[in-house]
Parts: C-alpha cells; sequence; structure tokens
C-alpha cells in the first residue's frame, strides 16, 4: 500500500457499525481532485488573469486606538499609474458585520475607518492602481494624522471601569447576550457543590492568537460582466455568506453578485470574514475594470483575523474518589476590536462546557471582550480548540492532586448516552469511553478490568 | 529603467516577452506566459510554493529577478507530465493522497523533481532536507515525503525496465 | 543537562455543525442524456475533500460507480445555497443533502428503468456497476447510458433530484444557556510522548497515539489525512505558533514564514492513528464531522507529557523554550527556599 491508512476498529460498537451493504462508502477512492493538483491545472482564484486587471492595496493605520485627524490623498494620486484612491465616502453602506445575516447585531465595523482607528492594520484608504507596484507607491503615500487615544489590550482591563471604550457602536468593551454581559450556562448548584467538595481546585489558563496561515492568502479577482454584474473570484470558505454581506455593503440587489469559487487553498476559518470582496467591487465599479485585492503574507500574518486569545478560570469541586461534583468557568475571548464572528464562537465554547464528562453542577460565564488588537473570527475548533487545552490540562492537574491515574479520572466522569450536558441536551451516540479504552491499548497504558469494561452506552463500573 | 525584452527557454520551449524592470520571474511566468502552476504563498521566498527550476536548481521564482536569468532554462510543473501522462513524482503524488487543497503541489513536486535529478535513491533524510524549504499546511508532511520516496522507487524500477 | 520523556493524556468530543440562525445545504442532482449525474452545489473545498466525499454519496445512493458522477461547485448562478465549510458541516450538512437529491433521482431512474425494462419498479435493483437489472434475473437488464438516453428522448422524463439539510435554529436561553446548537459529537483522545531538553528547553514530540471516534470514515484514507494532517497543527499550536508572542503585548508579531514558526517534515512524531465507527444516526451513512477536532486534544496532551517529563506545568500556549526554561528556573528556586 503506497498510501497512509489509519486503521479502523471493527471491535468497538460492532452491532451498531453494520454498512456490509455498502459498495463505495468506506471504500478508498481517489480524491477526485488530486490529479488538477499535481499537473498545475487546478484554478485557484488568483490564476484567473482577464485583460486590463487592475490592483488594489489598503493604506492601514499605524495605530492601535487613534482618531483620525486629516487624510491627505494628494501623494497617493499623483503616482504614475494610480486610478483612484478609496476611501469610506466610497462605500455605499460602510457599516457591517458579517452575521448580521444570522440577525446579530449591531453593525460595529467600517469597511474603510471613519474618524477613528482601533487597531494596527486597519484599513483606512484603498488605492486601485494599473500594477500592483503603484498600488503599494500610492498605499504608501497616503498621508493619515492621528490623535492618539489609550489603547486597551488585556481582556480583564477593558471590563474594568473606566478602560478606554474600544468600539462605540457596542458601548461597552463587550457584545452583549440578550441583555446578559456574557453567554451564561446555569446547571445544577455549583456553590453547593464547592460547600461539600472534597477538593476545591482552581487553575488559569491563557492562550494567545494564532494564525490559520493557509499557503494560499486571503483575495479575490472581480470582473464586471457584460450584462452590468460582477462576477467575483474568491476563495470564500461561504460563497453566498460572502455575496449576501457584499450586497449589503454595496447596497445592490443580490443578484447583481455573481461568486466563483470552491477551490481554495487552505481555509482553517480564516477565510469566513468577508473582507476582501466589499472593497474590491467597489473599486472594479468605480474604475470599470478587473480588480485583484490579495493579502500580502504579512497582512495575512498580523491583519486578517487569527484564532482568539482566550483566557479561562476553572474551579472545580472533587470528591476524594474522583467524582467531579462541580465546575465554574470563566472564560474571555479576545474578540479584538470589532465583533465579526466571536459572539458564535463564545456560544460555541459555551455549549461545549465542562467538557465531555457528566458534571452535575456547571456554571458558566463566557465574555466576548473588545480590545484594540487584530478582530479574531473563525479557526478550525472555533470555541473549542482552546477550550480544551483549558480543561483537559485542568483534568490533569486534578488527577494528579488526587494522586489517580489521568484516564481513570477521565472514564469516572466521562460522559455516556443519556447524560444531560450543561446546556440541556440530552447525549447520546457517545464514545468517550471507547475511545479513551482504545488510546490506552495502543499506547501500552494499563487499565483496571474495570474500567476496560466500561461503556458508553450502560453505567457499567460507576 | 524601460522595460526589456526577456528570452528564456521554458519547458523546452523558447519563449520571449516583455519584462517591466524588477519583474520576478514568478509574475513573469504567471502574468506573461500564462503558466500558472507556481503559485505567489508569501512573496518573500519562505513558503517554497512558487518554486520552479532554473537550470536544472530549485529556486524561489518569487525571489529571482527575470533578467538575471536571461537566457536561461526554466522548469515549471507545466513541463512535468509529458503527452498528459504523469510523471513518476506526480502520480506517486496521486496514490500516496499527498495532496490536500494543493496549493503546496506543484512547489513540493518541483524541490523532489530537482532531489530525484541528482539523487535517484534519496533516504528519508534526503527527501526532509529537499522540502523543508516549502510549508503544507494541511497534510503534516509525511505523505509528502512517503510520495517522494515511493517516486524515487517508480523511477528507479523504470529506468531497470527500460 | 538531560533530555527528561514524558508522557501525556487528553480526550475530547467536538461538535458536528454549530447552527444559531439555522444551518441548511441543498444539492441538486440531474443526469445527463448519456448517464452522468451532475451535482450541483455551491459548496466550497479548503482541501478536506468535499468533492470526492459528494461524489462518493451521490454514487453509493444512486447504485452507480464513481466515474458516472461529476461535482460542479461553487458558483452561486448554478449552485443551490450552502451555509459554507465551517463547523465541521461540510460532510454532514452536504452529505446529507447529495443523498437526499440523488435518492430522488434514483427513484425517476427506476421508474424509467421499471418503463423501459416493462417491469415494477420496485422489482429493480443496483450493484454499482451502471446496470439496472430485474432482481434474480441479471439478463434482463439496462445500463445507464442507455437508459438515460431513453429517458430523454423516449419517456420525456428528467432523471433529477433535490435535497436540502436544515438542522432549524436554536436560540439559546439567555439565563441558562440551554441550546441545541449541534447534530452530533465526534471523540478522540491523545496520548502524547515527549522528549524536555532542560538545558535548552527544547520540546520533542516523539510519538502520538490517537483514536478517533468519527461516526463512520466514508473514505479511510481521506479520513487518515484529515487525522493526521489535523494532528500535526495541534502539535504545531501547541509548542510554535502566535501572532502575538507577548501576549497582550502587540510586539514582536511574526509578519513572515520566517518568524512564524511551524514543525516542518523533520520535527514530525511517530504517528498511530485508529479510527472507532459509531454511526450517527442522523449523518450520511452515519458519519461525523472530524476536519476542526483533530488538532484539540494533542494540544493539552503536550501540555500534560511536559508536565510528567520536567515537572513544569504550562498553562500559556504555546510551550516555547522560554518558558520551559522560565518553569524549570522556578522549580529550582522552589527547591532552595
Amino acid at each position: 500500500m503506497t498510501y497512509r491508512l489509519a486503521p479502523v476498529d471493527t471491535t468497538a460498537f460492532a452491532a451498531e457499525r453494520g454498512g456490509g451493504d455498502l459498495t463505495v462508502i468506506g471504500s478508498v477512492v481517489q480524491r477526485s481532485d488530486a490529479r488538477g493538483h499535481v499537473t498545475g491545472r487546478t484554478e485557484f482564484f488568483e490564476d484567473v488573469a482577464p485583460p486590463r486587471l487592475a490592483h488594489l492595496k489598503m493604506h492601514r493605520s499605524a495605530r492601535h486606538h487613534a482618531r483620525i485627524a486629516a487624510v491627505d490623498l494628494g501623494e497617493a494620486l499623483a503616482v504614475p499609474g494610480v486610478l483612484r484612491v478609496l476611501t469610506h465616502a466610497d462605500v455605499p453602506n460602510n457599516l457591517y458585520t458579517p452575521l448580521k445575516l444570522i440577525g446579530v447585531g449591531p453593525d460595529d465595523e467600517p469597511i474603510l475607518a471613519v474618524d477613528k482607528v482601533r487597531y494596527l492594520g486597519e484599513p483606512i484608504c484603498a488605492v486601485v492602481a494599473e500594477t500592483e507596484a503603484a498600488a503599494l507607491e500610492g498605499a504608501a503615500r497616503v498621508k493619515v494624522t492621528y490623535e492618539d487615544l489609550p489603547p486597551v489590550f488585556d481582556v480583564e482591563e477593558a471590563l474594568r471601569e473606566g478602560a478606554p471604550l474600544v468600539n462605540e457602536y457596542h458601548g461597552q468593551n463587550h457584545f452583549i447576550y440578550e441583555g446578559h454581559h456574557c453567554r451564561r450556562i446555569r446547571f445544577g448548584d455549583v456553590e453547593a457543590a464547592f460547600a461539600r467538595a472534597d477538593h476545591v481546585l482552581e487553575w488559569r489558563y491563557q492562550s494567545a492568537p494564532i494564525e490559520q496561515a493557509p499557503v494560499e492568502t486571503t483575495g479575490c479577482v472581480v470582473i464586471p460582466q457584460a450584462d452590468g454584474r460582477l462576477r467575483i473570484h474568491s476563495d470564500t470558505q461561504a460563497c453566498f455568506f460572502t455575496l449576501d454581506n457584499t450586497a449589503l455593503i454595496l447596497e445592490t440587489p443580490f443578484n447583481k453578485l455573481r461568486i466563483v469559487g470552491g477551490t481554495v487553498g487552505g481555509g482553517f476559518g480564516g477565510k469566513v470574514d468577508v473582507v476582501v470582496e466589499p472593497i474590491a467591487c467597489v473599486a472594479a465599479m468605480a474604475t470599470d475594470r478587473p480588480v485583484k485585492f490579495v493579502y500580502d503574507r504579512a497582512e495575512e500574518m498580523q491583519v486578517s483575523s487569527p484564532r482568539a486569545a482566550e483566557r479561562l478560570y476553572i474551579k472545580d469541586a472533587v470528591m476524594n474518589d474522583g467524582k467531579i461534583i462541580g465546575r465554574k468557568i470563566t472564560l474571555y475571548v479576545d474578540a479584538g476590536a470589532y465583533a465579526r464572528h466571536s459572539p458564535y464562537g463564545v456560544t460555541k465554547a459555551a455549549a461545549h462546557l465542562p467538557g465531555p464528562y457528566a458534571i452535575p453542577n456547571v456554571w458558566a460565564d463566557c465574555h466576548c471582550v473588545f480590545t484594540n488588537r487584530t478582530p479574531s473570527s473563525a479557526m478550525r475548533g472555533f470555541g473549542v480548540t482552546i477550550a480544551d487545552f483549558a480543561l483537559e490540562s485542568q483534568m490533569d492537574q486534578v488527577a494528579r492532586t488526587l494522586g489517580m491515574d489521568p484516564l481513570q479520572l477521565r472514564l469516572l466522569n466521562a460522559y455516556r448516552d443519556g447524560d444531560v450536558k450543561a446546556h440541556r441536551k440530552v447525549a447520546e451516540g457517545t464514545a468517550l469511553v471507547e475511545v479513551i479504552q482504545k488510546a490506552a491499548e495502543m499506547s501500552g497504558h494499563e487499565l483496571p478490568e474495570t474500567y476496560r469494561r466500561m461503556s458508553s452506552t450502560t453505567r457499567e463500573g460507576l | 529603467m524601460p522595460s526589456q525584452i526577456v528570452s528564456l527557454v521554458v519547458n523546452g520551449e523558447h519563449r520571449e516577452f516583455i519584462a517591466a524592470p524588477g519583474a520576478t520571474l514568478l509574475a513573469c511566468l504567471r502574468e506573461s506566459l500564462g503558466l500558472t502552476a507556481a503559485k505567489r504563498g508569501c512573496a518573500q521566498g519562505a513558503c517554497g510554493s512558487c518554486t520552479v527550476l532554473v537550470d536544472g536548481r530549485p529556486e524561489a521564482s518569487c525571489l529571482v529577478a527575470v533578467e538575471t536569468v536571461a537566457g536561461g532554462s526554466v522548469r515549471t510543473l507545466e513541463g512535468v507530465a509529458t503527452g498528459g501522462d504523469l510523471d513518476e513524482v506526480q502520480s506517486a503524488f496521486v496514490d500516496c493522497f499527498a495532496t490536500q487543497c494543493g496549493f503546496c503541489t506543484s512547489g513540493m513536486i518541483m524541490v523532489a523533481e530537482a532531489l530525484l535529478d541528482r539523487n535517484p535513491d534519496p533516504s528519508e533524510e534526503d527527501v526532509i532536507e529537499a522540502i523543508s524549504g516549502n510549508v503544507c499546511r494541511c497534510t503534516g508532511y509525511r505523505p509528502i515525503v512517503q510520495a517522494v520516496l515511493e517516486a524515487a522507487a517508480r523511477r528507479r524500477e523504470e529506468a531497470v525496465t527500460r | 543537562m538531560a533530555k527528561l520523556r514524558g508522557r501525556g493524556y487528553a480526550s475530547v468530543n467536538y461538535p458536528t455543525g454549530m447552527n444559531l440562525g439555522g444551518d441548511p445545504s441543498q444539492a441538486l442532482v440531474h443526469a445527463t442524456t448519456t448517464g452522468t449525474f451532475v451535482i450541483s452545489l455551491s459548496s466550497v473545498d479548503l482541501g478536506q475533500g468535499i468533492k470526492t466525499i459528494a461524489a462518493q454519496c451521490a454514487a453509493e445512493t444512486l447504485g452507480l460507480p464513481m466515474e458516472n458522477i461529476l461535482v460542479d461547485t461553487a458558483d452561486t448562478d448554478t449552485g443551490p445555497h450552502c451555509m459554507g465549510t465551517f463547523a465541521s458541516r461540510g460532510t454532514h450538512r452536504v452529505g446529507n443533502a447529495v443523498i437526499m437529491a440523488a435518492a430522488e433521482a434514483r427513484g425517476v431512474m427506476l421508474e424509467v428503468a421499471a418503463e423501459e425494462l416493462e417491469v415494477d419498479a420496485a422489482d429493480l435493483e443496483t450493484d454499482g456497476t451502471g446496470y439496472i437489472a430485474v432482481k434474480g434475473a441479471q439478463d434482463k437488464r439496462v445500463h445507464i447510458t442507455d437508459l438515460a438516453l431513453a429517458a430523454h428522448f423516449k419517456h420525456g422524463r428528467t432523471i433529477s433530484g433535490r435535497g436540502i439539510y436544515l438542522k432549524e435554529p436554536s436560540v439559546p436561553v439567555p439565563e441558562t444557556g440551554e441550546m441545541d446548537p449541534d447534530s452530533c459529537q465526534a471523540h478522540a483522545c491523545t496520548v502524547a510522548v515527549v522528549e524536555v531538553d532542560d538545558e535548552t528547553g527544547v520540546v520533542e514530540v516523539l510519538e502520538l497515539f490517537n483514536a478517533y471516534e468519527i461516526g463512520r470514515a466514508l473514505n479511510p484514507a481521506m479520513a487518515t489525512q484529515q487525522v493526521e494532517g489535523g494532528a500535526w497543527m495541534g502539535l504545531s499550536h501547541a509548542l510554535f505558533e502566535t501572532t502575538e508572542p507577548y501576549y497582550p503585548a502587540r510586539d514582536h508579531g511574526p509578519r513572515d514564514f520566517a518568524g512564524y514558526l511551524m514543525p516542518g517534515p523533520a520535527d514530525l512524531p511517530v504517528q498511530h492513528s485508529l479510527l472507532l465507527e459509531r454511526p450517527s444516526a442522523n449523518g450520511p451513512y452515519g458519519a461525523k464531522g472530524i476536519g476542526e477536532m483533530t488538532a484539540n486534544a494533542p494540544i493539552p496532551a503536550i501540555a500534560n507529557a511536559i508536565f510528567d517529563a520536567c515537572g513544569v506545568r504550562l498553562t500559556s500556549m504555546p510551550f516555547t523554550p522560554e518558558r520551559v526554561l522560565r518553569g524549570l528556573d522556578a522549580l529550582k528556586t522552589e527547591e532552595t527556599c
């Protein structure tokens, strides 16, 4: 066999697996896109090369938090090859938030900055030029005069009284969930659990922003069509989501736009944002020419939205036998200067708590906090990856404190079919017990008979 | 400085085109010659997606000013398959499931071609060294290493049969 | 100076799909007059392989070979709506929509074949070779190429189907957080073996043992790509990656791949992966979404292994040599006190 193949276990859930009559499903079928990839014929958005293509480059904020006192476009416009310099006044509906499509508000982010910048790298002016070099030169020659404002970078500092206000559209440095200052989970009585616990154990966990780092950067090529519509070649992860948001920003009928995509050089969540298409469309309409706007690597690294930094405090009520009877979690998600998809990510995090364990008393406050940094947004494992780092580090610290085997602690507390999770959904199709047992087996970690006999479908051994 | 006419042998064919001053080999391949297999991943010479062979050597074409290689010979991924038949490296990448998003694939195959041209029987360490300037964000690299070793074996076998 | 070995453990679950505003995807299927089935979508392939998986689901449901399937995506003029590729939803939502569309098309295909063969549609079967045959009478059969031609020119029928999968909106109860956001849960457990150099602070991951429960491996080779590539990303997150190394300070942010570190091919651990299948009641052929989950368990497993190796509890990501060394220094200070 020339390819890598993880074996499929046939022992666990043998009665439920079935599938013996399948002909194609469960078989190794060659990837339909592989031949295009190895011959170089796969067409990515940037391989589209329409004639008279103009290039867009952004002049970005040099400050973390400042008022814009003046913008001087004179020198930029004088650069040979510069066709237009677009400002907020050129964008029909300059204020948006991507999740307004599912009813999340308020609109809180300008396409191009108006009177204030809220993070380093925020777009202020878009320079459209005959060549990429001219667009870069033009962008470098835009002169912005700033009046600095104090920035806030730490999530807990941002929530303190008197902290600088990051985003006036929200009015405070956090997102409001139906009148609450955070997304809450309230299940059982966590304080009573702490009162009767043998051990109360609390630790803090912290992550830093992480870049999706697809090898293909975020971008698009917009081509005006014979019928007056715009064809947008894009590496978006969500074609209609991008189309609908772009149409709202352009204030055009939705059917004026057509997105062609579906072949993307890696996404990992970073290409769910709608950050290149709207302004590229404005540029294409303003110049009546095809326009390309693609992030360079430095923009991808520092300006495109990363995985949020998160801070978690986890406090557990634990009995001597290893049962966790209560878990209290305070989560701060650093959304950066604008909401983007963070309000949703925080709710996703809340639904994930307290991890894959049957804990009868759970209390969680999950805060979506605004700071003066690059807006964070979706990334592989949105809302869950960093929580898992914290939750599973916590499990290890609990096991160490009790002197228990770390896998036995997990098996003892693992959720099983029929358990009610903290967000009051009844668990079904669970398999945590079995993956732990198999990983133990694979790695030569011996489990006592009672733990090897446990199952996600029964209460045996509990 | 005015634009100039540059000539190159690209995939065995003599090509002439007009290049702006300072134009990179990558830009000329993609924009003047319509050869888009080489990708712009970083334009900083740090991701390897734009790798092509210049006189047989793998080069980050985003860092090569085209006038510095005028008159030279350039091989791109488009020149690897002959008459629509995949070569051993390409077919091994397919068979080993060494592609996911496909964006790094062109550069990976070109560094593999250069390696196998000079060393038909590379060790795993040789392959790792050869591809270590190329970034892949999807696969975790192991299928790519395996594909290059498989390609080497296939090429040696072909040489014996021939 | 020593290289210290340790083992760490982590087990996780991961939701398939996440729905706060309703989460639908559609698929349309139609046969050309020569028996190729075109699956029209607007779903995006980021490299995870939805084009291949959609074709497999269609071929299985139609009972036809893969060669008879084409996937046409993603053009908003021709493809029906898809919410997008995120939240481990693609295989689940799109797979289900394709199955529904293909099942409708199969129904028409069998009706037309029944007319063509002058039998009852209920007596027909497919075997994945391209023939529609009468059960128990294998000589009485018609090939899809001939049947599709006859459907168009002789019977006046379109062999086509429509599919949608919708997870209805779930609005969380603000007081309690009660909600029903996801469709199913996948599971994973990682055992990490690391070596910590107590002089340089460098952590090397030697081995990763990963067991993943993914509902159904629709294409085991592609599932392997996902789990191994994902585990690599988890390792990368754990040891290297951040755009703000001194968070919350904004300084020293990398702007290129020279500064934004990720493990290269020389830094790979030995990976042992195992797939478990507990088919999901609502998944396409039981499949759950796995694209995101695979990166998660390795991170805490590595943190826990570092503690096991050298006694340093790292509660801040990533686990850089600087943090390991500061941790070791703190331990020494404690000892001397």
